[in-house]
């Protein structure tokens, strides 16, 4: 890691000078070809990658809607030039929207306009050489595609559409992102990103159910591969292991044993997250989609639900209908065998969090706030989730569902300042394929302006609690928390309050061996 | 045949009329075939995936309500910065104004009743240029604005501003032109009874930048206008859960099986 400065919190968030070359660097850790080949892409720059790469943006154009209207139609406002939580942390120009987009824009316009390729100075054309591809590499790694430039913008333009092309384009001539690119080769061959294999994530489950027991006396189980449960559920595979994530597993577990629902996880599909959309990847991100089909099929649920992740709750509300048919409408064989099996009832796919919210309103589960009323609590919308999905079908719902389910298990709640959350939030300055400890300078810089209006609720209001519902968001405040002075153990799930709070009085079920029979019985009633 | 043609040209238009009218056509001409392919691109081009960006619209009444409220009020645009939104509304607005009081330069004979209310809207212009002013000192001004700016955007501005400013010239100062004249020009473009027009510099230099922004939109930023209503940000149904939504080309893969869903059941029984 690079020295650079922590940011200081400021007391109100101060929209910097610009500083050119500030972040200027080589970018993350680049692929090698052991990670590139799984995937389809080169393993090393290739020789006529100028060329390649141009012809892919020539493709790309023709195929997304998106990047050819938005290369079109920015007209440099500037409105968007101090929105991203990039340029605010670490004052580098090319973190701005608009200039991020620019760097895309500018070989578009040299390649494909009129203008650019006669008038290149006049409207600011330029080559693909070595040194604007650097860039690209670069400053589109210094995105976390979270969309909120595309909030403020007149037109909509949205910079990570533009970032997932230009990682698809850099992948195509062979110059891919190690993070990424291994953990989908270790996705879409084992099935999920920590390369976690089948026994292993059957001995950590089972573990996890001793300890529950061994701590409550209750037998919370957490069903594997169990043919004919009810629920499928996808979470992102940080869940099963890491803290604060499996806090949240344990609070998803205790829910479905209250409602006395069966349920399973697949060993096959055992991750929710897919980085197929941060490299922009239509075709990798379908791939890991399907698995997910599959596991659904195989397993005969009639629902599927997904955990608290962010971009695979993006993934899985707006485009798993369209990628692999979870929902209605598809028409090959295997989406039309799922949707007779999924229960048109229910939303398809659902979210834990409309799942655990309508439990609420149903006054199917009862909690003992006090339980939590040693935490003043705010929550943090996780950009995919509040800027790219919706909950539970009204409008907004996606701000409305967790708070609800927040407020339902605890006493003390207090929103952060209204232009930091909801449409508006601040990214926790690790999404997109950012995560990683290569690119730790640029995610604390970019932590900034959310920490700092966490630090506003702590100071005003005691807040000493921080939730998310996204395990990108949750792994990031765990490392810069400390970095701006908070408790690196103030970040928790939304089901980990959840846990907390709720009132075991169900008597136990042996879920798994008479799940035949449940789900009958379910269906019975 | 071709003499008389000539003689037609001699007898009744200078030359400046004669340039200003094949002006005006090859900018039409420049504007129409470009637009229409920008916007036949715009429109065969798929949407391979829903992006609509949050406050999201769950019906089509919604997108259709969202649109209305970007295209006449800019409504993120205001969410966004004030004096960007202030300037850049007062622009437009004024600038639309300015254009349906145009209508009745291009307007062949009697103006009919209803463009009389637009009368009072004279001073659209004032609009028109303050905010211009507005948007180019900001664009100077703002460090990080300036930053994005390339020659081309402080021009586009330049060259409506000296529109502006030449229209403004014209209507409140006692520099007026010949307005008969100027509606005889102009109605003749239309119907193709061409005229000779007044030779004022402030009104040429005011109708030749006029007549080469016609000519600028399909190769400028100037795509804004119909970029906005193909923003697929803005425009689509957040219904993904409901309706499938497929593009041309995925379905296509998909029904070629592209990306095969192997049979057998892996390691699960
Ligand atoms: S807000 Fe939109 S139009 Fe304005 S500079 Fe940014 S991307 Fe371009
Ligand atoms: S998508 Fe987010 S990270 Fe990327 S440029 Fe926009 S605001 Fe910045």
């Amino acid at each position: 890691m690079a020295d650079f400065e922590i940011p200081e919190l400021p007391t109100y968030l101060e929209i910097p000078a610009i500083n050119e070359g500030v972040m200027q660097g080589d970018g993350p850790f680049k692929s090698v070809e052991e990670f590139q080949t799984p995937l389809g892409f080169p393993g090393k720059k290739i020789d006529n990658w100028q060329e390649v790469a141009i012809s892919k943006m020539g493709e790309l154009k023709s195929k997304y809607r998106s990047v050819q209207v938005f290369l079109d139609a920015c007209v440099k406002c500037g409105a968007c030039t101090d929105k991203c939580h990039y340029f605010l942390g670490s004052s580098d120009p090319k973190n701005m929207p608009v200039a991020r987009q620019d760097l895309f824009r500018s070989v578009y316009r040299r390649h494909f306009t009129f203008a650019g390729k006669y008038f290149p100075k006049l409207v600011g054309a330029k080559e693909l050489d070595d040194a604007m591809l650097d860039d690209w590499y670069n400053y589109f790694h210094q995105c976390s595609q979270c969309r909120r430039c595309s909030v403020f913008c007149p037109y909509g333009i949205d910079t990570a559409e533009i970032s997932m092309a230009a990682r698809e384009v850099l992948d195509t001539v062979g110059v891919g992102q190690k993070y990424c690119n291994q953990i989908l080769g270790k996705a879409i061959t084992i099935g999920n990103n920590l390369g976690l294999p089948e026994p292993a994530l059957r001995d950590t489950l089972l573990d996890l159910e001793e300890e529950i027991e061994e701590e409550t006396g209750i037998a919370v189980k957490y069903p594997l591969d169990v043919k004919g449960a009810e629920i499928l559920l996808i979470t992102p595979s940080a869940d099963f292991f890491a803290e604060p994530h499996i806090d949240g597993l344990i609070g998803y577990g205790k829910v479905f044993h209250q409602d006395g629902v069966s349920w399973t996880m697949s060993s096959y599909a055992s991750e929710g997250a897919n980085f197929g959309m941060f490299i922009g990847s239509y075709d990798v991100m379908r791939s890991a989609a399907l698995r997910i089909r599959k596991a659904a099929l195989d397993l005969e649920v009639s629902r599927i639900m997904v955990g608290e992740c962010g971009h695979a709750w993006r993934v899985a509300y707006s485009f798993w209908n369209t990628l692999s048919g979870v929902g209605a409408g598809a028409t090959d064989e295997h989406a039309m065998k799922l949707q007779q099996q999924l229960d048109s009832r229910y939303p398809q796919p659902q979210h834990i969090i409309e799942y655990t919210y309508d439990l609420i309103q149903r006054g199917k589960l009862e909690f003992d706030k006090s339980a939590n009323d040693d935490r003043t609590v705010t929550f943090h919308d996780s950009c995919n989730v509040a800027r790219a999905t919706n909950m539970g079908g009204i409008p907004n719902g996606q701000f409305i569902l967790p708070r609800e389910v927040i407020k339902a298990v605890c006493n003390n709640f207090v929103d952060m300042e209204r232009s930091t959350i909801m449409e508006s939030t601040f990214c926790c300055g690790g999404g997109g394929g950012l995560l990683t400890d290569d690119l730790m300078e640029i995610r604390i810089k970019g932590a900034m302006p959310r920490m700092q209006a966490l630090k506003e609720v702590e100071k005003t209001n005691a807040v000493d609690t921080l939730v998310a519902i996204c395990a990108i968001c949750k792994s990031q405040f765990s490392k810069v928390l400390p970095k701006f002075d908070f408790d690196p153990y103030m970040i928790v799930s939304a089901h980990q309050l959840v846990s907390e709070a709720i009132i075991m009085d169900k008597p136990q079920k042996a879920v798994t061996a008479e799940i035949a029979e449940t789900a009958e019985t379910a269906e019975a009633k | 045949m071709l003499p008389k043609f000539f003689e037609f040209f001699e007898n009744y238009m200078s030359v400046v009329s004669i340039f200003f009218t094949a002006l005006f056509y090859l900018s039409l001409a420049i504007f129409l075939v470009g637009m229409t392919r920008k916007i036949y691109q715009y429109w065969q081009t798929p949407v391979p995936l829903k992006i609509p960006t949050a406050p999201t619209p769950l019906t089509q009444t919604g997108v259709v309500m969202r649109m209305a409220r970007e295209v006449v009020l800019f409504e993120s645009l205001f969410k966004s910065n004030k004096w960007t939104w202030l300037f850049g509304w007062l622009f437009h607005i004024g600038l639309l104004l300015v254009l349906i009081r145009h209508i009745r330069y291009f307007w062949p004979g009697d103006l009919p009743e209803v463009f009389l209310l637009i009368q009072p809207f004279k001073y659209a212009a004032f609009a028109m240029v303050i905010g211009l002013i507005g948007l180019i000192t900001r664009r100077i001004t703002v460090e990080r604005v300036r930053y994005i700016s390339a020659p081309s955007d402080y021009l586009m501005l330049l060259l409506l501003l000296i529109i502006g400013i030449s229209g403004v010239v014209m209507s409140f100062t006692s520099n007026h032109t010949d307005i008969i004249m100027v509606k005889n020009f102009a109605s003749g473009l239309l119907i193709f009874d061409w005229a000779n027009l007044p030779t004022e510099v402030h009104f040429l230099v005011h109708i030749f930048l006029a007549f080469s922004l016609l000519a600028l939109f399909p190769i400028s930023k100037l795509l804004h206008i119909p970029g906005i209503f193909f923003s697929p940000t803005r425009n689509q149904v957040d219904d993904s859960r409901k309706k499938r939504h497929i593009s041309s080309w995925a379905l296509k893969q998909e029904q070629e099986g592209q990306v095969i869903l192997n049979e057998t059941l892996g390691k699960d029984k």
